[in-house]
């Protein structure tokens, strides 16, 4: 038996993993979802704005990072639409400008946005923090035209819009080092305010900003995009995501005590 | 369903499930997708590159910068351009590397770059990610002085303080690692190995997330494209 499970093929794994995945896909789980106070305080901050402020989202992440960051893109840009919220994108990452241009207008159609006025899409500019310094001065100066080339002197809602002041909240959604680089040059530098939705996989680096409040909130992954949109009330692809991702969790657990029990017990037999 | 988002369903199903073969083992299938990927990435990256980045940064402000000089134009037009020459310059001398002639010349680009990296980045790092956080260390006790703060509250500062110190004792060598010093450090090592276990439950979140979407896609889409075909 102990031999079986040592020499067993890692392919057998993966169909249990697979299975994990489809089953809940085609019958769909409705666990509780419980919002976590860090979400809980982005969302705060958005719903406490008066309409007609600002926040600039930076889509920092590629398509590979889609699944995660997009239904927190989504849902985030609805509760910015629904609150009269003026929203300015821009990427720092050259993957971005497609999915991100997209999203925000797929969403814009949705809640009756109106490019230009109520939202702008600035495009992607090469180099991290020469980007962020130098809109901190004037976002004309990284920016000077829009992603549809549209001078940004043209474009209504930017008329008021210099530099960091006018902006309230920046939200990094992340896959990457890019909230770090943020906080370091943006925050410290200007004084502004930060949150961000990052991807699972970096979410434990940024706990340590959370606790000192360089971060005002933070969304994790599948489930920070599942809590956001359970505060908007509008259950999508995050709460799907986070459904599906359960039973994979617990099979995943069950996997690594198995397999650490295997390890000890062959290892005391061989002693 | 229009034709063209069929196809793109299609491409992008028969493209993953290429990927997705290597799980049984390396195959021609997988092979193809890969470079496919990895082509199609690098051509992507210099086409933004060159259109979001070199165009309005070097080339137009280039234009600019000897248009007075052109014939026809008007001399008027100033030779205060001329000054957007000088960063266009230093950025050509990393082509110095071309030529092993001429590789010294990267030096200077390269000495401005460390030097302008530096020099942003150190006070900002540091009152980021160790002024800060030191603050944010201690500062719970400010709260546990003051009486605001409940008994988890307290624990938590305290266990705070415990890892922060006993994590820094594992990675400090100037002292060999003996009696209180190594007991210290094993109790940083259990702080350390929880932190690891951390971010793997994360990495695992964020891993099948992109299972789960791929799965949610050839279901849902390219399953449900099937229609389209009768």
């Amino acid at each position: 038996m102990l031999s079986k499970l040592i020499n067993l093929d890692r392919r057998i794994i993966f169909i249990l993993v697979a299975l994990a995945v489809i089953i809940p896909t085609l019958l769909p789980l409705n666990l509780p979802i419980n919002v976590s106070n860090p979400t809980q305080r982005i969302y705060d901050y958005i719903d406490t704005l008066p309409a007609g402020s600002t926040i600039m989202i930076a889509f920092d992440y590629g398509p590979s990072s889609m699944p995660e960051l997009n239904p927190m893109a989504k849902a985030v840009l609805r509760h910015c639409f629904d609150k009269k919220v003026r929203v300015i994108g821009m990427t720092l990452y050259p993957f971005a400008p497609t999915l991100a241009d997209t999203l925000i207008k797929e969403v814009a159609e949705e809640k009756g946005a109106v490019n230009g006025e109520d939202y702008v899409f600035l495009g992607f500019r090469p180099g991290y923090e020469q980007v962020m310094l130098r809109m901190g001065t004037s976002i004309a100066s990284a920016f000077e035209k829009d992603y549809t080339n549209t001078p940004l002197t043209e474009i209504p809602m930017m008329k008021d819009i210099t530099n960091y002041d006018q902006i309230d909240l920046i939200l990094d959604l992340a896959s990457g080092s890019t909230t770090q680089i943020w906080i370091t040059y943006v925050n410290v530098k200007y004084s502004q305010q930060i949150a961000a939705g990052v991807t699972g996989v970096i979410v434990s680096n940024m706990y340590p900003y959370l606790q000192t409040k360089q971060l005002i909130g933070l969304m994790p992954g599948y489930l920070g995009a599942s809590e956001y949109e359970k505060l908007i009330g509008v259950p999508e692809k995050g709460t799907e995501g986070i459904n599906n991702a359960s039973p994979v969790h617990v099979l995943i657990f069950v996997l690594v005590v198995i397999g650490n029990t295997v390890f000890f017990i062959q290892r005391r037999r061989e002693e | 369903m229009e034709l063209i988002d069929f196809i793109g369903i299609w491409i992008a199903a028969f493209l993953t499930l290429c990927i997705y073969s290597f799980l049984y083992r390396d195959n021609p299938f997988y092979r193809f997708a890969e470079h496919l990927f990895v082509g199609m990435s690098v051509g992507y990256t210099i086409t933004i590159s060159i259109y979001q980045g070199f165009i309005p940064f070097a080339w137009e402000p280039f234009w600019e910068a000897i248009k007075p000089f052109w014939p026809g134009v008007p001399r008027e037009a100033g030779w205060s351009g001329l000054w957007k020459l000088i960063p266009i310059g230093i950025g050509l001398l990393f082509f110095g590397g071309v030529s092993p002639r001429y590789t010294w010349l990267i030096r200077y680009p390269s000495a401005i770059l460390i030097g302008l990296g530096a020099g942003l980045a150190i006070p900002n790092v540091l009152r980021a990610d160790i002024f800060e956080q030191t603050r944010g260390t201690v500062e719970p006790f400010a709260s546990i002085n003051a009486g605001t703060l409940s008994i988890w509250g307290i624990l938590g500062a305290i266990l705070m303080v415990v890892g922060v110190v006993c994590t820094l004792i594992y990675f400090y060598f100037s002292v060999e690692h003996r009696g209180p010093v190594n007991w210290l450090s094993k109790v940083g090592i259990a702080f350390l190995m929880i932190g690891f276990g951390s971010a793997f439950g994360n990495t695992v979140m964020g891993r099948v997330a992109l299972l789960i979407q791929r799965v949610d896609f050839l279901i849902n889409d390219w399953i449900g494209s099937f229609g389209a075909l009768f």
